[in-house]
């Protein structure tokens, strides 16, 4: 039950973005199928009790990948895609926690929620970033093999 | 070249597009760089800040400038010059109808109505309550508080010349909505209205923008972009307090 709450409501979120960026009507439901997808898999590995930082580097990475494959699909850029499977990701809960600690003057927790952010913002640097260099080095190993195939 | 200045204008008017759509900077110079060689220059350079483009047709020659003022988020428009840029390195269009097209793409504006965007917004921040672990009791207060603190958002934004500052006011009167809510016992859990509420105004798009820019080795661009969303923040979290420090 709370797999399908969170299915629809991710959808509508990630797609209720593309409207706030002006994405394209025609990428509106691309955007919130990319956003629903790496929204499951952070929600479902953080419920078998995985951390919330390595699950926000794969769910990220998943967002990535998604986005590249459909901006080669619709050959639109990849931000497009990227934005709004992004952003169930950004860790705001987590930032106004740090928030609200450091004006109600408990500093010990709010510092150790504002480690958190950081760290959750890194994680997804490093998903995104994992999959643009796959996405470069699947480039240019076909780019070699095309090359080989021309030679033979 | 003798049409080197029409080839400079086509260039800075895509790279003017994007930039004051928030796209990614090394994808603004890698456009320029595209359109520039689709029409036979053959060293380009061209250099892109979120505030400012420089280009130059070649090495050592005179450099063209344009400053950016005002940034929004468009990511239809960041399609369209993707798409008349393709169009250009296909060889499709010359270089009167490349500025035409890109003359026209600029004077539009292509946004969804501003009620459909309150609409949207208001549907994110009930989605994202539930989607933080909320109750469905508080669906319709965060969709409420979400939808007026946008509202507020473009008010401000028309007022207003920072845009921090309207940040900062629509995310105080998402604040007072949501304790309004509670007080009434219209809500339940006050974190998770106000979490839901702020989401749209969270700056997503220039967090994924700055940390793309940074890889692509754009570190001015990367760390200005970075900044920015750093202050958005900044002035969500700061509106939100001052409704705690009175409550």
């Amino acid at each position: 039950m709370t797999i399908v709450e969170q299915l629809i409501t991710s959808f509508i979120a990630a797609a209720g973005f593309g409207i706030i960026f002006n994405a394209p009507k025609n990428a509106l439901i691309q955007c919130g199928l990319v956003g629903m997808i790496g929204w499951i898999l952070y929600f479902v590995l953080v419920q078998h009790d995985m951390d919330s930082v390595p699950a926000t580097v794969f769910a990220a990475m998943l967002v990535a990948v998604l986005s590249h494959i459909c901006a080669r699909i619709y050959k639109t850029p990849i931000i497009i895609f990227s934005v709004s499977g992004i952003i169930p990701l950004v860790p705001g809960g987590m930032a106004y926690e740090a928030m609200r600690n450091f004006v109600e003057n408990d500093y010990a927790l709010a510092l150790q929620f504002s480690a958190k952010v950081m760290l959750l913002a890194g994680g997804i640097a490093i998903g995104l970033m994992f999959s643009e260099v796959a996405n470069q080095v699947i480039r240019k190993i076909g780019k070699k093999i095309s090359q080989l195939r021309k030679i033979s | 070249m003798n049409n080197s200045n029409e080839i400079a204008k086509v260039c800075m008017l895509a790279g003017k597009i994007m930039l004051e759509c928030s796209a990614e900077t090394y994808r603004v110079e890698d456009t320029m760089d595209r359109i520039a060689r689709a029409y036979g220059v053959k060293n380009p350079q061209s250099y892109a800040t979120p505030t400012g483009i420089n280009f130059a047709i070649d090495r050592a020659e005179q450099a063209n400038f344009m400053r950016i003022a005002k940034r929004t988020t468009d990511l239809y428009k960041i399609a369209e010059v993707n798409s008349i840029s393709r169009r250009i390195a296909a060889g499709e269009l010359t270089i009167q109808a490349a500025i035409d097209h890109l003359h026209q793409l600029d004077s539009h504006s292509f946004f969804y109505s501003k009620r459909l965007q309150v609409l949207a917004a208001a549907l994110v921040s009930g989605c994202f309550t539930i989607m933080f672990g909320g109750i469905w009791a508080d669906f319709i207060p965060a969709l409420v508080a979400g939808g007026i603190g946008f509202i507020g958002l473009l008010a401000f934004e028309r007022l207003v010349e920072i845009k921090f500052i309207a940040e900062f006011f629509a995310s105080f009167i998402i604040g007072i909505i949501a304790v309004f809510f509670i007080q009434t016992g219209l809500g339940v859990e006050l974190d998770k209205i106000i979490i839901g509420a702020v989401m749209p105004l969270v700056p997503g798009l220039h967090i994924t923008n700055a940390v793309r820019d940074l890889m692509a080795g754009h570190l001015i661009a990367g760390v200005s972009k970075g900044v920015e969303a750093l202050l958005t923040a900044l002035a969500i979290g700061a509106g939100i307090a001052i409704v705690f420090a009175f409550v």
